[in-house]
């Protein structure tokens, strides 16, 4: 985060004296066009040795054989061309079949965590619109779960989602009975539900700080003319908020997406790198491959196919959403 | 591609240059510890003061990191990848022919031994678990354990049982009468998957059931293997003497609920230690030896435990192996046994000290004997700590489907077994 922000933050007063020298002075134009790139200079460098060089040699990894006898000289390892792909994604196979499993997973994690989050989030902004008494307590309240460390929070999750000494059992059994059993959270089918609780409580709050952003956006003028015209709190909502908040929304759903699939810290945390099946994520199936087995070929080949599954998702995705948006 | 990942290698060198403090100084060691006592905290105090010793002997500092056991396969695993990292570090001795397979330890053939102090010095059966056989071992024993059974001495009086178990049977019907009012009859660590699979080991070898043929190819769904898991997890599903709760387990909490009185027997290596510091007297509880089968089938072995330890390696990407092997001799001294092995409860390794009056306790006197009769190490093959990770999840996911009323059976056990079988490679 930081390393993509510092070139901007320089950038950004460096802006009028630039715009200044071209109408006074023609002779510093030349320096003009090579600041930019200066200054974008440490970035690059950051984001190739950051991102691309470690992605490349992910799928180079993906080609090799990649296994405990191999890892201390990565030259000895035999190449396998794509027998890695051909082993993960053959769904027949064990293997294939829970990289399957695990992949409708995190897409139903994905769509629930995303959509829920979302709703929320828009829901809280729209109400907190309005100036009113304590509006301010309750924007800090609502920002909390995003501004704590994610181990911190999860930890705390896990303990609360204990069975015998967990807060959440203890609300629920103890002092409203809904349940006669204690029901399990961390282990079995209510795993799924823990973990998408949790990943709400972490990323609505996002959510909630664009959509407000968003709103401060929207001419005030607008709600009163739609007032004039008799629309009601349900008509302003759909025919002014939510049109005008169309960028944001664009934008914001796609981070919470790609956030959220690939989401490995809460699953980790919450249970301890072995998930169960019903929680399986493919972040934390794609470490166990080859974290926990040895095996870091097959890992980086789920690794290279998880990021070209992305890639298309992404790009169908903004495809879809530019073209709607020229045609309007 | 091949320019990238050159690129990558050299970016990846130098980003782990940071951390490596073997690079530093001539004199100055990074030692990784394994967490063997209550704390993480506890053991660097315990341990500092031998290490300032062993600076004052030699001139070579050593800087510990205790490093718990959830993370130490991991960054050893990338210390070896890297070869960046420590000099001299803890393993659980189970992963030695894992560890071995990456070439990245300083092999102990027999002119190395000798610079420790000589093969000889060392419990044959705790050396022979420090890799794979016929090969130099890939590291030295340093604390020697195994499994026994810890039970609350209140609740057999109270009971009205007059003394452990000694077959499984035994323990089921004791446990049932322990059972009741909140509290349980047995306590394990069902979530965690070393533990599982060393008791899936111990019960397999019971059964006459190996993880392991004799070319290392896993063998892990056999019949014997598919009734040993059984037995074990129907602790829980069917004896019922083993609180549901237990299958989330993770983090040694059978350990505090057996010191709380929460469940009055636990299977652990060397739990002294830790109960102590939970407030549970040594007094309090009896140790026993881990019970057999009444009738074991054919090929069953009298095998209840394994040959556990910790064992110390040293890195070859250390640029001081003369000092680093230094230190493993100052560690495997008779002095150093002593002081470090009756801390923590667990044995020596070197035959010299075996019968110091540290080790006469009665934790240590069943361990002992345990360890001499019948204590078989886990198998030495590089698959070793698949095995632990891939059997004791399968174990683990048993433990939520007993937890959650879901029949467990010959069929689903199998099944789970066959599957954790498919992901070797």
């Amino acid at each position: 985060m930081a390393t993509s922000t510092t070139p901007r933050d320089v950038a950004a007063p460096d802006r009028p004296p630039g715009a200044g020298a071209s109408t006074k002075a023609p002779s510093r134009r030349p320096r003009r066009t090579l600041l930019p790139y200066l200054l974008l200079a440490p970035a690059i460098v950051l984001e190739l040795a950051i991102h691309v060089v470690p992605m490349l040699v992910g799928a180079w990894m993906s080609l090799l054989e990649l296994t405990q006898f191999h890892i201390r000289d990565w030259s000895t390892a035999p190449f396998v061309g794509l027998d890695n792909y051909r082993m993960v994604l053959d769904f027949d196979s064990a293997a294939g079949a829970e990289l399957l499993q695990s992949f409708w997973v995190t897409v139903v994690y994905t769509v629930a965590s995303v959509g829920i989050s979302w709703v929320l989030g828009t829901a809280a902004a729209v109400l907190l619109q309005r100036p009113f008494r304590g509006r301010g307590i309750l924007r800090a309240l609502f920002l909390t779960p995003y501004a704590l460390p994610v181990y911190t929070a999860v930890i705390t999750w896990s303990f609360l989602f204990q069975r015998d000494t967990g807060l959440v059992n203890h609300v629920l059994v103890d002092q409203l009975h809904l349940f006669g059993d204690r029901p399990f959270w961390l282990i079995g089918e209510n795993s799924f539900a823990a973990l998408l609780i949790v990943s709400v409580w972490r990323s609505w709050p996002f959510a909630f700080l664009c959509v407000m952003a968003g709103l401060q956006n929207i001419p005030g003028d607008l709600y009163e003319a739609a007032a004039m015209d008799g629309a009601g709190f349900w008509r302003r909502l759909r025919s002014v908020t939510l049109p005008m908040l169309r960028p944001v929304n664009l934008v914001l759903l796609l981070v919470l997406f790609l956030w959220t699939f690939n989401d490995f810290n809460t699953p980790y945390v919450l249970f301890g790198g072995s998930a169960p099946d019903q929680a399986d994520l493919i972040s934390i199936h794609i470490y166990r491959s080859s974290f926990k087995t040895w095996d870091f070929g097959s890992g980086s080949a789920m690794s290279v196919a998880l990021l070209l599954f992305l890639l298309v998702v992404t790009a169908g995705y903004l495809l879809i959403t530019n073209r709607r948006r020229n045609d309007a | 591609m091949f320019a990238a990942a050159a690129l990558a290698a050299a970016s990846l060198t130098a980003c782990g240059d940071s951390d490596g403090s073997s690079a530093g100084s001539a004199k100055t060691l990074t030692y990784w510890a394994s967490n063997q006592g209550a704390s993480l905290e506890a053991d660097k105090q315990t341990l500092q003061p031998e290490l300032d010793k062993f600076e004052k002997q030699t001139g070579i500092k050593v800087n510990v990191e205790v490093v718990p056991w959830s993370d130490l396969l991991n960054r050893l695993l990338a210390a070896a990848t890297s070869g960046q990292g420590p000099d001299v570090v803890n393993i659980g001795n189970t992963w030695s022919a894992s560890l071995q397979a990456t070439g990245a330890m300083v092999e102990f053939d027999d002119a190395t031994l000798d610079k420790v102090g000589g093969k000889d010095r060392f419990v044959p059966a705790a050396l022979a678990a420090a890799g794979a056989p016929g090969k130099p071992p890939a590291a030295v024993p340093l604390y020697s354990l195994g499994y026994a059974l810890y039970y609350n001495k209140k609740a057999f009086a109270d009971a009205g049982i007059a003394s452990p178990p000694t077959t499984w049977e035994q323990l089921a019907e004791t446990g049932r009468k322990l059972t009741g009012g909140g509290k349980w009859g047995l306590a394990v660590e069902g979530a965690n998957p070393s533990e599982n699979a060393h008791h899936a080991f111990t019960f397999g070898q019971q059964y006459g059931g190996e993880w392991f043929d004799a070319a290392g190819k896993p063998t892990f769904d056999t019949p014997q293997n598919v009734a040993a898991v059984k037995r074990y997890v129907d602790l829980m599903a069917t004896d019922k003497i083993v609180n549901p709760s237990n299958a989330e387990y993770a983090q040694n909490q059978s350990v505090s609920d057996f010191a709380n009185g929460k469940a009055a027997m636990l299977l652990w290596q060397a739990a002294g230690a830790n109960l102590k510091s939970q407030n549970m007297a040594p007094d309090a509880y009896g140790i026993a030896p881990v019970p057999f089968l009444a009738a074991p089938p054919a090929g069953g072995k009298k095998v209840n435990s394994m040959v556990a330890g910790i064992n110390l390696a040293v890195f070859k990407h250390t640029k001081n192996k003369d000092a680093a092997l230094e230190f493993v001799k100052f560690m495997t001294s008779d002095a150093e046994q002593v002081a470090l092995n009756k801390t923590y409860g667990s044995l020596p390794a070197v035959t010299t000290v075996a019968n110091d009056a540290a080790f006469s306790a009665p934790e240590q006197k069943v361990l002992q004997q345990t360890l001499a009769t019948t204590a078989a190490p886990l198998p030495q093959v590089p698959d070793e700590s698949t095995f632990e990770t891939l059997v004791g999840t399968a174990i683990k996911e048993l433990f939520a489907d007993a937890a959650g009323g879901k029949p467990v059976t010959e069929e689903s056990v199998r099944q789970k077994l066959t599957q954790a079988q498919q992901q070797m490679r």
